[in-house]
């Protein structure tokens, strides 16, 4: 005698039942309590199977191996630099991990990367207790000069992107920038004037308010469309 | 003293208006306003983020520091100094444990989260409307909640057992009893209960369901406000 008191991708708050019975398992941002399934955070429910999910619709990036993010120098040690992921624990580079030069002994690590400079970096490892490993040896990821980077909720990215980057190379297309969406919600904007650069921006920042409807690359279409208009003016 | 009608003419079971809103300080991880009658609370919620100095941390959950606070000009013509002062440390220490029971943390160890409580206009039941506004608050900032937590003012006014007493209730010439309540909807557990008065052990339990049944109201409030926030980003 299960019942399902949830829709597939409905909103919930925490508190609320998802469903009723033995039938049903709790998955991610759910809990049982008695015989019922209840939600342990705002988020989009999703029902795979007998497992009900609760998928985070709000809150702060959670990292994990294999996100490429942007992150800032916070802090260095003798043998590593400190980067804010935006995550609660700041994450750790390795010298090793961070370029392929041989540095000598008691050379400044600031010739490398200094605080307050800006990186493309790959997170390789996290651990449970918070630990994160990061690392520059992979294809693209850099030091990021001049452009600017504003934030948004991390669980937007994907929407941002789009299907096989379908979204994102739909605003580099028609603004000019280059764009940078790191999985940590920064995203590096750099274009050929500041005009531009704010109109990938507004058109971020609708993906942003309007993340989960559908038909979303189109509006985006219609609104980058209109404002190119305006700009050529 | 006998109190046969209240002074603002509600019921004696009903609640002052309420409004509430999320999302409204745009650089927290998650906020909220809450208004009930005259008194108005928000909510930002910052974290979890580093905590120093070290010995604070715990090793296997994140600190919650809620800061109560009531501004200059929120009350009823006195100016309130501004700062903490031992009121307002108790205060924000009750709201803390209020959330103990439902706010899981466990996820981000030596961590702090802050919670920023500002009364901007107040009218009595401002650790209410803060708890509210917070409950909101932490839902928004994504954190894991076993459930929300509601809250509101409950007491007798002269002989008669009433909800969400405002001021001038509180300061009844007859004399009155204020009670504080904090509870979780679903199950009706209690997380905080303050008692600032005398009453008889009866009238207390008449006092105490009539502030669980107005938080069951003000819990529909809090839903629909999360909701109305998150609802326009789903649907088309």
């Amino acid at each position: 005698m299960s019942k399902l008191i949830v829709e597939e991708r409905q909103v919930v708050i925490p508190g609320d039942v998802l469903a009723e019975g033995m039938d049903f398992l709790p998955g991610k941002g759910a809990f049982r309590e008695g015989d019922n399934i209840i939600s342990s955070r705002l988020g989009i429910s999703n029902i795979s199977g007998r497992i009900l999910n609760v998928n985070p619709l709000a809150g702060r990036y959670v990292p994990r191996r294999d996100d490429v993010v942007i992150g800032y120098i916070k802090d260095m040690s003798y043998s590593s630099w400190f980067v804010d992921v935006g995550y609660a624990y700041e994450a750790s580079l390795s010298m090793k991990d961070a370029t392929a030069d041989f540095i000598e002994r008691g050379s400044s690590l600031s010739d490398y990367f200094a605080i307050g400079e800006i990186i493309l970096t790959r997170i390789s490892n996290v651990t449970k207790e918070g630990n994160i490993d990061l690392t520059m040896k992979a294809p693209g990821l850099r030091k990021l000069h001049s452009g600017k980077i504003i934030e948004i909720t991390a669980s937007k990215i994907p929407r941002v992107v789009g299907k096989q980057g379908s979204m994102i190379s739909l605003i580099k297309d028609k603004t000019g920038c280059s764009i940078f969406a790191g999985q940590n919600g920064r995203i590096w904007i750099k274009g050929a004037s500041p005009e531009a650069e704010k109109l990938a921006t507004d058109a971020i920042q609708l993906i942003n308010d309007k993340a989960h409807t559908s038909g979303l690359t189109e509006k985006v279409g219609v609104f980058l469309e209109k404002h190119t208009l305006e700009m050529q003016k | 003293m006998k109190y046969t009608k209240r002074l603002d003419g509600r019921k004696f079971d009903e609640l002052r208006p309420m409004k509430a809103e999320v999302g409204v300080v745009k650089n927290a991880v998650g906020s909220a306003r809450f208004q009930i009658g005259k008194t108005v609370a928000i909510a930002a919620v910052y974290g979890p983020k580093d905590l120093f100095p070290k010995f604070l941390q715990k090793p296997q959950n994140a600190l919650l520091r809620c800061y109560y606070n009531m501004m200059a000009f929120s009350g009823s013509g006195e100016r309130v100094r501004p700062g903490a002062n031992r009121r307002s440390k108790e205060i924000s220490m009750v709201i803390e444990k209020a959330f103990e029971p439902v706010l899981d943390l466990s996820e981000f160890p030596k961590a702090v989260v802050d919670v920023y409580i500002e009364l901007i206009q107040t009218d009595a039941g401002t650790r209410c409307a803060g708890i509210c506004a917070a409950s909101l608050a932490l839902a928004d900032a994504g954190f894991d909640m076993k459930d929300l937590v509601c809250a509101v003012s409950c007491g007798l006014v002269g002989d008669q057992v009433v909800v969400d007493l405002d001021k001038t209730e509180e300061d009844f010439e007859g004399g009155a009893v204020d009670i504080p309540i904090a509870m979780l909807p679903r199950t009706g557990e209690i997380t905080l209960l303050q008692l600032d008065g005398e009453i008889s052990k009866d009238d207390l339990k008449k006092a105490i369901e009539a502030g669980k049944e107005a938080c069951q109201k003000i819990y529909e409030i809090q839903k629909a406000a999360l909701r109305a926030k998150y609802a326009q980003e789903v649907v088309a």
